[in-house]
Formats: C-alpha cells, sequence, structure tokens
C-alpha cells in the first residue's frame, strides 16, 4: 500500500518535471521567434516565417540565415553548455555556489583566446575551429591550477578551500588579461572588451560548426552521467559504499565541466552566472534528481542567454550590450539572495 | 619587549587573550620605514626616461631652479607621481588594516569585498556623462561608489543566519565586483571610454598631478588620523565583540567612524590610481606578524609598509620592460594572489 503511494508521488513528480521541461522548451521557441524579429531591420512573424520557408527575398534571408539564425543557435548553445557546467560542478563540489565564472574557468579559456587574439587576426577560417580548442586549453589549465592548489594531502578538496582558490585563481588571470590589453590597437582593444564583456560575437556559421562536435560529445556523456551525480550528491563515503568509483567518476565529470564551459566561453566571451542561475531555478522547479535537473538546467540557461542577447540588441539600439552584462546585471543579485539564503 | 613572545596570533575566543605586541619592532619599522621610503622615494625620481643623478634631484627638492629641464621634470611630473604613490600605498594598506581589525576577517581586503570595484563604476559614470569633471568632485563619487559596494556587500553578507564568514564574504564581494564591474563594462563600451577606462583600472600613479594630491591630501590625512584615534578601540574589536562591549566601547560608533575612514581611504586611493587589489590584504598580515596584534601600532606601520610597497612597484613597474609601463596593479597581484591563497589555504571555516 505504502510502496504504491510512494510510486504514486514519484509518477507525480516526472509528469511534473516533464512538463516543466516542455514548457521550457516553448518557452525557447517564443524566444526564438521574438529573437528573430528583433534587430536593426524589423521583421514581422509572418516574414520570418516565409522566410525560413523559402518564400523571403534575397535580404530578408541574409539578415535572417547569415546573421541573425546562427546567433540564436549559438546563445542556445551556449547557454546549455554553461548551464550544465555549472550543473556539474555544483553536484561534484557539493556547493551551491559554484559556477565556471566564479572559479576562474571561464577566465582561463579568456587568456588563452585573448593571447591567440592579440597575436593573429581572427577572420581568416582556421582559427575558427581552433578557438575552441584553445579555449579548453586554457580552462583545462585554470582548472587544473585550482585543483592542485585546493588539494591537500588527508583531506582531498574542500568546497570552501575550492571557491576561495577560484576566486583567487581568477583574479591572478584577470590581472594578466589587463596587462595584456594595454598593447592592442583601439580597434582590437575594443573587440577584446566587448568579447570579455561576453558578447555572442562568432555569430556566423562557421562558429556554430566549430561549437558542435565538443556539445554532440559532451552533453549526452554528461546526460549518461545523471545517475552519478545523484549518488555523489549523497556524500563520498555512501557514494563509495555503493561502489562508485568515487575519484575517477569525479575526475571524469569535472573534466566534461571544463571542456563545456571552455568550448562555450570561446565563442561568446565571459558570460559568467549563467552556471550558478540556471541549475538553481532548475532545482526549484524539478527538485534534485540529475535525470531532469541536468535538462532542465540546460534549458533554461538557453532561455537566459537567449533572452540576454534580444535584449542587449534592443534596449540601446543601435549599439548593443553584450548579453555577458545582461546576465551579470540579473545574476549577481541572484547569487547574493542565494548566498543570503545558504547556511 | 621579548621578540619571540609567544604565538602572535591572537585568539579572539578568549577573554583572557592577551595583546601581544612588540613596541620595539614598530619603532624600528616606523622609523627604518620612513628612511627606507625616502631612499626608494629618491631612487625613483631619479630613473626614469631621463636619468637624473641624486645630487640633482636633491637640488632640485631643495634648491628649486625653474630654468633647468630636471628640476622641472623632477617638480612636475615624477614627485608628484611619487608622492601619489606613497599615499594611495598608504589609503589601501591602513583601510585593509582597519577592516580586518573590525570585521576579524583575515580575507578583508578593499579589493575582495566590491570597494574598488563600486569606485570604479562611480568612475566610468563621470567619465561617460561629466567629462571634465574637476577631480574634487571625482573624490566625492568615488566616495559614494566605495559605499555602495561596501553596503551591498556587507547586506547581503549579513543577511543570513550564520553570519558573516569569511568565505561569505568574500563571494558577496565577488559577485557585487562582478555587478559593478559589468555596468561600469556596459558604460564603457556604449560610451567608447573603454581603454581609457581600462588604463585606470590597471593601476598606474603616471599621471598624478599636483592638483589631485592637494585635493586628496585633506581627506587622507584626515582619515588616517581618525584611523589612529580609534586604533585602541580597533584592537579591542579585534578580540571579539562581546570583549569590547564589556570593556565599554561603544562598538556601533567605533565601527561606524571605522567605516567612514575606510570609505574614504579606498575611495581617495582608487580615485587616483585604479583598482589596485591586495595591498589592505598583503600589508595588514605582514605588519601583524612583525609588530603584534595592538593596532595603535598596526595602523601606522601599514601606512608605511604600504607606502613602501607602492613605491618600490611602482619603480618595478617602470623597470621591467622600459619604455612601457607595466600596470602596478598588475604587479601587485603577482604578490597578492600567492598570498591570498596561501591564507585561503589556511581558512577552515566553512561556508
Amino acid at each position: 500500500m505504502e510502496s504504491s503511494t510512494i510510486v504514486g508521488a514519484e509518477r507525480k513528480k516526472r509528469t511534473k518535471s516533464t512538463i516543466v521541461l516542455i514548457v521550457l522548451a516553448l518557452l525557447i521557441i517564443t524566444a526564438f521567434v521574438v529573437s528573430m524579429n528583433t534587430g536593426f531591420t524589423k521583421l514581422s512573424p509572418l516574414e520570418v516565417m516565409r522566410t525560413l520557408f523559402g518564400g523571403g527575398t534575397a535580404k530578408q534571408e541574409l539578415i535572417l540565415f547569415e546573421f541573425r539564425l546562427p546567433r540564436i543557435v549559438i546563445s542556445v548553445l551556449v547557454g546549455a553548455g554553461l548551464a550544465l557546467s555549472g550543473c556539474i560542478l555544483q553536484g561534484v563540489s557539493r556547493n551551491a555556489l559554484a559556477d565556471p565564472g566564479i572559479l576562474g574557468i571561464n577566465a582561463g579559456a579568456g587568456l588563452v583566446v585573448m593571447l591567440f587574439v592579440s597575436f593573429f587576426p581572427t577572420t581568416t577560417a582556421a582559427p575558427v575551429f581552433l578557438l575552441p580548442i584553445l579555449a579548453l586549453i586554457g580552462s583545462g589549465f585554470a582548472a587544473f591550477l585550482i585543483y592542485i592548489l585546493s588539494y591537500k594531502k588527508g583531506e582531498g578538496i574542500l568546497p570552501t578551500r575550492m571557491l576561495l582558490t577560484g576566486i583567487g585563481v581568477a583574479a591572478g588571470i584577470s590581472s594578466a588579461m589587463i596587462v595584456l590589453t594595454l598593447r592592442l590597437s583601439p580597434e582590437k582593444y575594443q573587440f577584446v572588451a566587448t568579447w570579455m564583456a561576453g558578447s555572442i560575437w562568432g555569430s556566423n556559421w562557421k562558429f556554430v560548426t566549430a561549437l558542435l562536435p565538443f556539445l554532440i560529445i559532451l552533453v549526452p556523456l554528461v546526460l549518461y552521467k545523471a545517475r552519478v551525480l545523484n549518488v555523489l550528491n549523497l556524500g563520498d563515503q555512501t557514494a563509495s559504499g555503493l561502489g562508485t568509483p568515487v575519484e575517477r567518476e569525479r575526475l571524469i565529470l569535472l573534466a566534461a565541466a571544463v571542456g563545456l564551459a571552455g568550448s562555450c566561453v570561446s565563442v561568446s566571451g565571459g558570460i559568467g552566472f549563467v552556471g550558478l542561475i540556471g541549475p538553481h531555478l532548475a532545482r526549484r522547479l524539478v527538485g534534485p534528481k540529475h535525470q531532469f535537473l541536468l535538462p532542465a538546467s540546460a534549458l533554461i540557461g538557453s532561455l537566459l542567454v537567449l533572452v540576454a542577447d534580444t535584449l542587449g540588441r534592443v534596449i540601446l539600439q543601435p549599439s548593443e550590450i553584450p548579453a555577458g552584462i545582461l546576465v551579470a546585471i540579473i545574476g549577481a543579485p541572484y547569487f547574493l539572495y542565494l548566498l543570503s539564503k545558504t547556511k | 619587549m621579548n621578540s619571540q613572545a609567544s604565538p602572535e596570533k591572537h585568539n579572539p575566543d578568549s577573554p583572557t587573550a592577551k595583546i601581544h605586541t612588540r613596541p620595539w619592532a614598530a619603532t624600528l619599522i616606523l622609523t627604518g620605514g620612513v628612511l627606507l621610503l625616502a631612499l626608494g622615494m629618491a631612487l625613483s625620481i631619479s630613473f626614469g626616461a631621463a636619468d637624473i643623478k641624486l645630487s640633482v634631484v636633491w637640488k632640485a627638492i631643495f634648491d628649486f631652479n625653474p630654468e633647468l629641464t630636471p628640476h622641472q621634470i623632477i617638480w612636475e611630473i615624477r614627485l608628484p607621481r611619487i608622492l601619489g604613490g606613497a599615499m594611495v600605498g598608504a589609503c589601501f594598506a591602513v583601510a585593509g588594516a582597519i577592516m580586518q581589525g573590525m570585521t576579524r576577517n583575515p580575507l578583508a581586503d578593499s579589493g575582495l569585498l566590491g570597494l574598488n570595484a563600486g569606485a570604479g563604476f562611480a568612475l566610468a559614470v563621470c567619465f561617460a556623462f561629466f567629462p571634465g569633471l574637476p577631480f574634487m568632485y571625482i573624490i566625492m563619487y568615488s566616495f559614494l561608489g566605495a559605499g555602495l559596494g561596501v553596503l551591498l556587500v556587507y547586506g547581503f553578507g549579513a543577511a543570513s543566519k550564520s553570519g558573516l564568514t569569511p568565505l561569505r564574504l568574500v563571494l558577496a564581494g565577488a559577485a557585487v565586483s562582478a555587478m559593478l564591474s559589468a555596468l561600469s563594462e556596459g558604460i564603457a563600451l556604449y560610451f567608447r571610454i573603454g581603454q581609457d577606462l581600462a588604463f585606470w583600472t590597471a593601476g598606474g600613479v603616471a599621471g598624478t598631478k599636483w592638483s589631485q594630491l592637494e585635493v586628496m591630501f585633506p581627506w587622507v590625512l584626515a582619515a588616517l588620523i581618525a584611523g589612529l584615534l580609534i586604533s585602541r578601540s580597533i584592537t579591542l574589536l579585534s578580540l571579539g565583540e562581546d570583549i569590547a562591549v564589556g570593556l565599554g566601547q561603544r562598538t556601533g560608533l567605533i565601527k561606524l567612524i571605522g567605516l567612514i575612514v575606510v570609505l574614504i581611504l579606498a575611495g581617495t586611493a582608487v580615485s587616483v590610481v585604479g583598482a589596485v587589489g591586495f595591498v589592505g590584504l598583503i600589508i595588514p598580515h605582514l605588519t601583524r606578524k612583525l609588530v603584534g596584534v595592538d593596532y595603535r601600532w598596526i595602523i601606522p606601520c601599514s601606512a608605511v609598509m604600504g607606502s613602501l610597497l607602492l613605491v618600490f612597484a611602482d619603480l618595478a613597474a617602470r623597470m621591467i620592460n622600459p619604455p612601457y609601463e607595466t600596470p602596478i596593479g598588475a604587479l601587485v597581484a603577482l604578490i597578492g594572489v600567492p598570498f591570498f591563497l596561501y591564507l585561503a589555504r589556511k581558512e577552515r571555516r566553512t561556508l
């Protein structure tokens, strides 16, 4: 009798979570359509639809397919990647405030990309595919540094120390970046500043194709590891007791988180807080089970970046506000709110 | 005094904790430090694009001849720059010392806690909306900006039941800094004043003018004196709020004065040199190690050591890669980050 009510509650939860996921997906589609319409040249929804199905003028096609669509796709991908990365980091460190931006992983990716940008022109085709890899190297380096510095014999990685170390590493990397910025010509500076502020700058299909392979490999892997994350959440001892090779799984998951954050940052620049807010809102909506938490985080992240990027194009026309700035302006107060709530 | 005095680490939980001080060490730092500072300043004045002999430096200061170019370089460019550096160093260090003493938080520093970012935000607003604002007003807005930063950090950090742990404060500081910098960045990008601000944010005393120093000086002096006046109370606060109250301290008043002093010091410093972090973190720790835990000694000694750090950092910044100047902020971070990491490793309290 009792077990059947538990099963019933479980089923109810599942239905609710599924509904949440569907609603989020619908919201993204709505934002998608709205974002297609917004920009310097207005296109009505009808015109968008017509163009999408091949009936638009050459100019409309150009605007839609060459400018807006890749940018929207990238916003969605980057948002999902960063939010997933944050979700993993929070699960692995069992610290609700972990986020690739706060931990300095974004900064590491940023440093390498910036080094590259300041020494090479960015318009050629090859670097586009190189960028995610370079960013990965940078973020991997930062993550490695944080891991080494916060590891203590006998105690392992304490979440507190990891967060503080991350903040320190981020501070070090940003001061290195400041030194680099001063050497740039004004045009390059403007470009780098926009990039660092978290602008979806790589708005053409090349960047989509450069980013996609990483996500195609990493997202399924992460979703597949949802159960492991659930177990890790119970604490190291319980997890090992249940037969999970804790250290190994943790390393795999961390690597996946770093990979996601690094490749996304290479095209979006320093968008912080998505990895923090996405998982938190998701947890409110679908609870702590990673089977639902991970996809919900990804969807919320996508929605957030897409909306921020669209708003950024509208607020101060004709200039644009980078999505990262808008996300930080919303994200930082939310972070502070969470901070004041956590024990 | 007994120089190998028992652990200087103060034990705030024990009401019987004795205040270990080393007046001799402190006196040595004050006199030796000031001498070293004078030497550093002289070196710094003589070193530069045009090297000037120390004897000429001496002459320029005590027997100024406006006809001579070296004398003019010294008076118009080098001297204000160096005095500015010394003043700013003292400001950051004393602000850090007071914050650490009042909050009993080893990680307190104006850079980490959002004051610098707040002052920076105010500066971005000034640059963008009121170009050509007199320095007097820029300083005032910097105070306000620093105040905004600290208000946000402490407000959110203290809002929770478990209170202000070091980690919580640093996290709140990181988030507030991120938000205020995002706002500054947005303003900078929109008004295309980014690189101007970046040069400023990178931290440098190169462009300091006499007119700025004149505006700064009274504020800094008043704040330093006020800091010294409340230094005894800060020592007691650093032993714990209960003890301070038990000993008849009006802790609310002291904290208010301390906060105002910190805002003035950090705001002024940031408005001159940009967001140089970590000075307020490193110097008070070093000073505490050297002179003990009495803030009557810590505050003046921090001022001297902070000045020393910035004067020599500025000298190094010019020597590393001439004729380019390495940003001072980056240079100090080079020492500051490892130091922060070291402290973070020792920090055991959890969220």
